[in-house]
C-alpha cells in the first residue's frame, strides 16, 4: 500500500520538477503532457482508493515513511495517514486538479510563462496531497505552508502587474497571521500532549487533559483544550479565509482563473475545514471553541454573501460566493457535523470549480474583460459555457436534486439540531445567506448570459468602471475587452471539456453520495463525535430517509423558498425592472458604500496594521538597525574583526621562532591556569 | 615474549599493508615514468584489499595483538575503513594534478601508504609507545611528502616548518607521557587508567603531564594556540598534499586523542575538559574570524579546518559516549566535506595554473555548473545549512555540550558558525554571481569526476538520511568503550 500512496503523492511532484526545471528544454507541449500525466496517475489511483474505502475493502493506513531527524526525543518524520477522510480529499484534489490542468492548456495558451504555470499547479497538487495525507502536525504544517507558498506564487503569477504583486503580498501577510496562531497551537500540542506530534498519540493523550488548565496571563486559568483548539482554528481562519482574516481571498483573483478555481475555491481554502475535521477528537472536547467556530462561520457566510451582491467583476462575485460557502462549511464544523462539512467541501469543490472555470471561459470570450456590465446575452454565443454555468449556479443555490442542495440543506439541518448557544445566530445567518446566495448567483447569471449585449453599446464605459479596485494599469495592458463590432466565441474544447466533466458531478454527486458519506458510517474511523454532548448528527440520522425524501421534505421548509425568492428577485431586478437596483442604490447610499468598501476592513487593516507596522519598522530601522545594529554591531563587528585579524596576522609572521614561541606560551598558560587551580584547591 | 602473545590476526590488515608497500616499492623500481600507472593501480588495489580484510576480520568486541599493545575494535575498524576510502579518494583526485607537476612518482604513492600505515597504528595502539610510533610514522611520511616537490621554495619551507614545529610538539607529548609514566609506572593505557582510578598516582604530576599531552595533541589536531603551522603548511604544500594532510590524519588524530584522553586518562576528565574548552573556544573564534580575512582559498580552508577542530572538540568536552560518537561523526563528515572542497580546487587547477585565490573561482558556474554545484554542496555543508550533513554534525556536537549543561559554550559555537557562514557563502557568491574571467575549459579524468560527484552528493544524501551513519558511530563507540 505504501508504494501506492507514495505514487499518488509523488507523481505530481515529478511532473512539476520536469516542467519547472526542464520546461525550457522540453517545450510547451511536453510540459503540459508530463504534468497532466502525473496528476492523472494520482487521480486514477485516488479514485481506486476511494472505491476501496466505499466498498469497505481498504484499511486505515497509518505508518511513517521517512524519519528526517530526531532531536531531543522529538521526531520529525514524514508519515501517511490514509483513511476515508483522506480518500475523499484525495479524490477532490486530484480530480479538480486534473480538470484545471486540462483547462489551462486553453486558458494560458498565449502566456509566456506556460511551463512555469504547469509546474506550479502540479507542485500545488503535490503539496496539497502531502497536507491531506499527513499523519503528524509537522508534515501538516509543511503542506500548509507549501500550498500557501504556491498560492503566493500563483496569485502573483503575472508579476509585472502591480495589483498582482500587491495581492500576493497581502495574501502572504494575512496568512502569516493565521499561521502564527496555527504554529502556537502546534506548539501547545507539542508541549502538553505527550510530547509527540503524531495525530494518533495526540488524540490518545487528549482525554486525560480535558480539565487541564494553563495560565497565559498570570492568575487567569484557561482550559488547555480550548486555547489549543482556538489557536488551531485561527490557522484554519487564515487558510480558509474566515472573517476577519478573509480579506486576502477576493484580491487573490488577480491570479489566472484556473488557479482561482483550483486553489482559491476547490482545494487549498478547504484545507482549514479538512484540518478541523481531522482534529475532531480535540475540537469535540471544547464547546467554547465550537462556539467560536460557529460565530466566525456564520458571520462569513452571511456578510460575505452581501458583498457578492455589489460586485461587478465576474470573478469577484464568485470569490465572495466562495467565502460565503466556506462560512457554511465552518458552521457545519461548529455544529459537530464534520462529515457534513466534508460533504459540502466535496460538492462545493465541483460546482465552484465549474463556476470559476465557466467564468474564465466567459473572460476568454470577452477578451479578458471581467466587468459584467459589459456582458449580457452571451448564451447565444457560448452555449456550453452557458449551460454549464446554469448547472453550477443551480447547484450553488441548492436546487433540489443538485449536489449543492444535499450538502447545504444538511448543514442547515445540522445547525438546527445543535444545542450550542451560538447555534441560533448561525442558523439565522445561514437561512438569510440562502436568499443572498440565490440573489447574487442569478444576478450574475442574468447579467452575463441574458439581456442586452452591452459590449456593443458604449465601449469606453468599462475603462472608467474600476474606481473601486485599482485596476487601471491592468485595464491598459491586459483587459483589452471586446470591441463593439466583435462577437464572443465559444472557447476551445480543452476549456469546455472540463466544464462538462465538472458539471456531471455537480449535478449527481449529492444524490449518490449523501447516504454513504454522512449516514453510512463512512467516516467512523476518522471523525470522532462526542454523541452525548453533541447529539446533532444522531438526530439528523434519525430524520434521514433517503435523497428523494429530502427533496419532498424541502418543499415544506424555508431554505428552498428563500432560494426561489432570491432567484425571482434577481430576475425582477435585472431582467424586468433594471431601474430598481439603481433606485435602491441611491436610497440606501450609505449601505451601498459600506458594501462597496467591503465594510472598510481593508482600510482599517491598512491604517492600523500596515501603517502601524511600518511606523514600528521605521522606528526599528532608524534606532535599532541604523544606530545599534549597523553602527554598533555590524560595522562595529567588522571593525573589530578587522582589527582582530590584523593582530592575528601580525602573530602569523611566517617565522618558525614566533610560532614556536606561541606554542610555548600556550603551554605555559595552560600550566599556569591548572597549577593555580591545584593550589587554590 | 612468546609467540602466542603476539596473536597477529587482529593486525592482519596492517601486516598486509606493510608487505604490499614493500612490494610496491620493489615493483616501482623497475618501472619507467610512463608506466607509473601500474604503481598507482597497485596502490589502489592495496587499499581495496585492506578494506576487504578489515571488514572480514571485523569483531564486535576488541581483540588484542602484540602483547596487548595493539587493539582491533569496532571504532578503530570503522575509522580505518573511512581512512582507506579517504586515501583512495585523495589519490584519485591528485593523480592528474601530480602528473602535471611531474611529482606523480612511486615515492608519492608509497609514502602515502606509509602515512596510512602510521595512522592505522595510531588508531589501534593501546600503549604510549605504539601510539608514538604510529604518530611518528605518519609525521615523517608527511614531511617527506611535502618536501617531494624539492625545487619549490614554498614547499620546502612548508616541510621545514612542519618538521620543526612537529618535533617540538612531539617533544611536548613525550614529556607529558614521561610524567604520566612517572606517576603511574606503566605505559599501557588500560593500566594507566587503573592506576589513576586506584588513587595511587600523584595527582600534581599527572596534571602536569596532562597539560603537555593536551598541548601535543592540540598540535596534531591544529587547535589554537597550537595551530600556526596549519595555514602555512596548507599554503606552502601543493594542493594535493594540503588535501591529504587535512583529511585522513584528522581521523587518526581524533582516535589518538580519544585513546589517550578517554581510555587512558579518563579519570582526569574534569581537568582536560577545561583545557579542551579553552582550545575549542579559541579555535572556533580564531579559525572563523581569521578565515574571513583570507584571500587565498587554501589558507581560508586551513582556518576553516581549525574552526572545525574546535567543533570536534565540543563532542570530546561533553565526556559522554554520545559526545564521543558525535565527535566521531563530525570528524568523518568534516573529512568528506574537505575532500570535496580540495577536490574542486584540484579540478580547476591545471598544468601551469594553481587555483589558489578566491578570485580563481569566479564564475565557476558559467564555466562548469556541475563542479560549481558540488562546491556549493561542500560550502553549504561546511557552513552547516540543512539539509546537508554538516548541519547534523554541528547539531550532534552542540547537543552533546547542551546535554551536560554547558549552554554558554553551545551559544558561542552557534555564533561562531554564523560568522563562519559568511566566508563559505562568499565562495558561493564568487562562483554564482560573478562573471568568469578565465575561459579555459575544466578537464577532469572520468574516474575523478565520478568519485568527486559521489563524494559531494553523499553530503546531500547523508544529510537526508543521517540516522544510519550516526547510529553506526554510536554503536561502534559503545562497543569499543564498554570493553574497558
Amino acid at each position: 500500500m505504501m508504494s501506492l500512496y507514495l505514487l499518488i503523492a509523488l507523481s505530481p511532484l515529478v511532473g512539476s520538477i520536469i516542467a519547472g526545471l526542464f520546461g525550457w528544454a522540453i517545450g510547451r507541449r511536453a510540459a503540459h503532457v508530463v504534468t497532466i500525466l502525473g496528476v492523472a496517475v494520482s487521480a486514477a489511483l485516488s479514485l481506486k482508493m476511494l472505491h476501496a474505502f466505499l466498498t469497505g475493502q481498504a484499511e486505515v493506513f497509518n505508518a511513517p515513511v521517512y524519519t528526517w531527524l530526531t532531536v531531543g526525543g522529538y521526531e520529525f518524520s514524514v508519515g501517511f495517514l490514509v483513511d476515508s477522510l483522506t480518500a475523499i480529499m484525495l479524490v477532490v484534489v486530484t480530480s479538480v486538479s486534473l480538470m484545471v490542468h486540462i483547462y489551462t492548456i486553453g486558458y494560458m495558451q498565449e502566456d509566456p510563462g506556460y511551463q512555469r504555470f504547469f509546474s506550479y499547479i502540479s507542485l500545488f497538487t503535490f503539496s496539497m496531497l502531502m497536507l491531506v495525507m499527513s499523519n503528524n502536525f509537522i508534515q501538516l504544517f509543511f503542506g500548509w505552508e507549501a500550498v500557501g507558498l504556491v498560492s503566493y506564487l500563483l496569485i502573483g503569477f503575472w508579476f509585472k502587474r502591480p495589483t498582482a504583486t500587491f495581492a500576493n503580498l497581502k495574501a502572504f501577510l494575512v496568512n502569516r497571521v493565521g499561521d502564527f496562531g496555527f504554529l502556537l497551537g502546534i506548539g501547545l500540542v507539542l508541549a502538553y500532549f505527550g510530547g509527540s506530534l503524531n495525530y494518533a498519540d495526540v488524540f490518545a493523550a487528549a482525554p486525560a487533559l480535558a480539565s487541564k488548565t494553563i495560565q497565559i496571563f498570570p492568575g487567569v486559568e484557561w482550559s488547555l483544550l480550548t486555547v489549543t483548539c482556538i489557536l488551531l482554528f485561527v490557522g484554519a481562519m487564515g487558510k480558509s479565509a474566515q472573517f476577519p482574516l478573509h480579506v486576502w481571498l477576493p484580491d487573490s483573483m488577480e491570479g489566472p482563473t484556473p488557479i482561482s478555481a483550483l486553489i482559491h475555491a476547490a482545494t487549498m481554502v478547504t484545507a482549514g475545514i479538512f484540518m478541523v475535521s481531522r482534529m475532531s477528537p480535540l475540537f469535540e472536547m471544547s464547546d467554547t471553541a465550537l462556539n467560536v467556530i460557529l460565530v466566525a462561520g456564520a458571520i462569513t457566510a452571511l456578510f460575505m454573501g452581501f458583498l457578492g451582491v455589489v460586485q461587478n467583476d465576474i470573478k469577484r462575485v464568485v470569490a465572495y460566493s466562495t467565502l460565503s460557502q466556506l462560512g457554511y462549511m465552518t458552521v457545519a464544523l461548529g455544529a459537530s457535523a464534520y462529515s457534513v462539512a466534508m460533504f459540502h467541501v466535496m460538492t462545493h469543490a465541483f460546482f465552484k470549480a465549474l463556476l470559476f472555470l465557466a467564468a474564465g471561459s466567459v473572460i476568454i470570450g470577452m477578451h479578458h474583460d471581467q466587468d459584467m456590465r459589459n456582458m449580457g446575452g452571451l448564451r447565444k454565443y457560448m452555449p456550453i459555457t452557458w449551460i454549464t454555468s446554469l448547472v453550477g449556479s443551480l447547484a450553488l443555490i441548492g436546487t433540489p436534486f443538485f449536489s449543492g442542495f444535499y450538502s447545504k440543506d444538511s448543514i442547515i439541518e445540522a445547525v438546527s439540531t445543535s444545542h450550542l448557544p451560538a447555534a441560533g445566530f448561525a442558523q439565522f445567518a445561514l437561512l438569510a445567506g440562502v436568499f443572498v446566495t440565490a440573489f447574487y448567483s442569478f444576478r450574475m447569471y442574468f447579467l452575463v448570459f441574458h439581456g442586452k449585449e452591452r459590449w456593443m453599446e458604449n465601449h469606453d464605459s468599462h475603462h472608467a468602471h474600476d474606481e473601486d479596485h485599482e485596476d487601471e494599469e491592468v485595464t491598459a495592458d491586459h483587459h483589452h475587452g471586446l470591441s463593439p463590432d466583435e462577437t464572443p466565441h465559444e472557447s476551445p474544447w480543452v476549456v469546455t471539456l472540463p466544464l462538462v466533466l465538472l458539471a456531471i458531478p455537480s449535478v449527481l454527486v449529492g444524490w449518490f453520495a449523501i447516504k454513504p458519506l454522512i449516514y453510512g458510517g463512512f467516516f467512523k474511523d476518522s471523525i470522532h463525535i462526542d454523541a452525548v454532548r453533541h447529539p446533532g448528527m444522531t438526530e439528523l440520522a434519525e430524520e434521514f430517509h433517503g435523497p428523494l425524501a429530502m427533496v419532498t421534505h424541502s418543499l415544506t421548509t424555508l431554505p428552498l423558498w428563500l432560494a426561489i425568492a432570491g432567484v425571482v428577485t434577481a430576475w425582477v431586478f435585472y431582467m424586468k425592472a433594471p431601474q430598481i437596483p439603481a433606485k435602491i442604490k441611491s436610497t440606501f447610499a450609505p449601505v451601498n458604500t459600506l458594501l462597496e468598501k467591503k465594510y472598510y476592513l481593508d482600510e482599517i487593516y491598512f491604517a492600523v496594521f500596515a501603517k502601524g507596522s511600518r511606523a514600528l519598522g521605521t522606528l526599528f530601522w532608524k534606532v535599532g538597525d541604523m544606530l545599534l545594529i549597523d553602527g554598533l554591531i555590524v560595522n562595529g563587528t567588522a571593525k573589530l574583526v578587522g582589527a582582530f585579524s590584523g593582530v592575528v596576522r601580525k602573530l602569523q609572521t611566517g617565522f618558525i621562532y614566533s610560532y614556536a614561541t606561541t606554542m610555548i606560551v600556550g603551554v605555559l598558560a595552560l600550566v599556569t591556569i591548572w597549577f593555580a587551580q591545584l593550589i587554590l584547591r | 615474549m612468546n609467540w602466542a602473545d603476539l596473536n597477529l590476526l587482529p593486525a592482519s590488515t596492517e601486516l598486509f599493508m606493510l608487505t604490499a608497500i614493500l612490494l610496491i616499492l620493489l615493483v616501482d623500481m623497475c618501472l619507467s615514468d610512463a608506466k607509473r600507472g601500474i604503481t598507482y593501480g597497485l596502490t589502489l588495489l592495496t587499499l581495496a584489499i585492506c578494506a576487504v580484510v578489515q571488514v572480514s576480520t571485523y569483531t564486535p568486541y576488541p581483540v588484542y595483538a602484540f602483547s596487548n599493545m595493539f587493539v582491533a575494535d569496532p571504532m578503530g575498524g570503522m575509522v580505518k575503513l573511512a581512512m582507506y576510502a579517504t586515501t583512495f579518494a585523495v589519490l584519485v583526485y591528485s593523480r592528474q594534478y601530480m602528473t602535471e607537476r611531474g611529482i606523480f612518482s612511486g615515492e608519492y604513492l608509497a609514502l602515502s601508504l606509509f602515512a596510512l600505515l602510521g595512522m592505522n597504528i595510531m588508531v589501534s595502539a593501546t600503549h604510549f609507545l605504539s601510539l608514538y610510533i604510529g604518530l611518528e610514522l605518519l609525521s615523517l611520511s608527511l614531511y617527506a611528502l611535502i618536501a617531494l616537490q624539492r625545487d619549490s621554495v614554498q614547499a620546502t619551507e612548508a616541510a621545514m616548518k612542519y618538521f620543526v614545529l612537529g618535533a617540538l610538539a612531539s617533544g611536548l607529548l613525550l614529556y607529558g607521557i614521561s610524567m604520566v609514566y612517572g606517576a603511574t609506572g606503566t605505559l599501557f593505557l588500560a593500566d594507566v587508567a587503573k592506576a589513576i582510578a586506584g588513587g595511587s598516582a600523584n595527582h600534581v604530576l599527572l596534571v602536569f603531564g596532562l597539560v603537555f599531552i593536551v598541548s601535543g595533541l592540540a598540535f596534531k589536531l591544529g587547535a589554537v594556540p597550537f595551530h600556526m603551522w596549519v595555514p602555512d603548511v596548507y599554503q606552502g604544500s601543493s594542493t594535493a598534499l594540503a588535501m591529504m594532510i587535512g583529511a585522513a590524519p584528522k581521523l587518526a588524530a581524533f582516535v589518538f586523542v580519544l585513546r589517550i584522553l578517554v581510555q587512558g586518562l579518563g579519570a582526569l576528565v574534569a581537568d582536560w575538559q577545561g583545557m579542551l574548552v579553552i582550545l575549542a573556544v579559541l579555535s572556533m573564534a580564531i579559525g572563523n574570524i581569521t578565515a574571513i580575512a583570507q584571500t587565498n582559498i587554501k589558507r581560508m580552508l586551513a582556518y576553516s579546518t581549525i574552526s572545525h577542530m574546535g567543533f570536534l572538540l565540543l563532542g570530546l568536552i561533553a565526556g559522554t559516549p554520545e559526545g564521543y560518537s558525535a565527535a566521531m561523526f563530525y570528524t568523518i563528515v568534516y573529512v568528506l566535506m574537505s575532500l570535496v572542497g580540495f577536490g574542486i580546487l584540484l579540478a580547476v587547477s591545471r598544468a601551469g595554473f594553481e587555483c589558489e585565490k578566491l578570485e580563481d573561482l569566479r564564475g565557476l558556474n558559467q564555466r562548469n555548473s556541475w563542479y560549481a554545484f558540488l562546491m556549493l554542496l561542500a560550502m553549504f555543508s561546511m557552513a552547516g545549512i540543512p539539509p546537508l550533513v554538516g548541519f547534523y554534525a554541528k547539531l550532534a556536537v552542540i547537543k552533546s555540550v547542551v546535554d551536560i549543561g554547558l549552554v554558554w559554550l553551545a551559544v558561542v559555537s552557534v555564533v561562531m558558525s554564523l560568522i563562519g557562514a559568511f566566508y563559505y557563502l562568499r565562495v558561493v557568491k564568487y562562483m554564482y554571481f560573478d562573471d568568469k574571467q578565465d575561459n579555459s575549459p575544466i578537464v577532469v579524468r572520468a574516474d575523478m569526476k565520478l568519485v568527486l560527484s559521489v563524494n559531494a552528493v553523499a553530503l546531500l544524501v547523508l544529510g537526508m538520511l543521517p540516522e544510519r551513519l550516526l547510529m553506526l558511530c554510536v554503536e561502534a563507540m559503545k562497543q569499543s568503550l564498554n570493553a574497558l
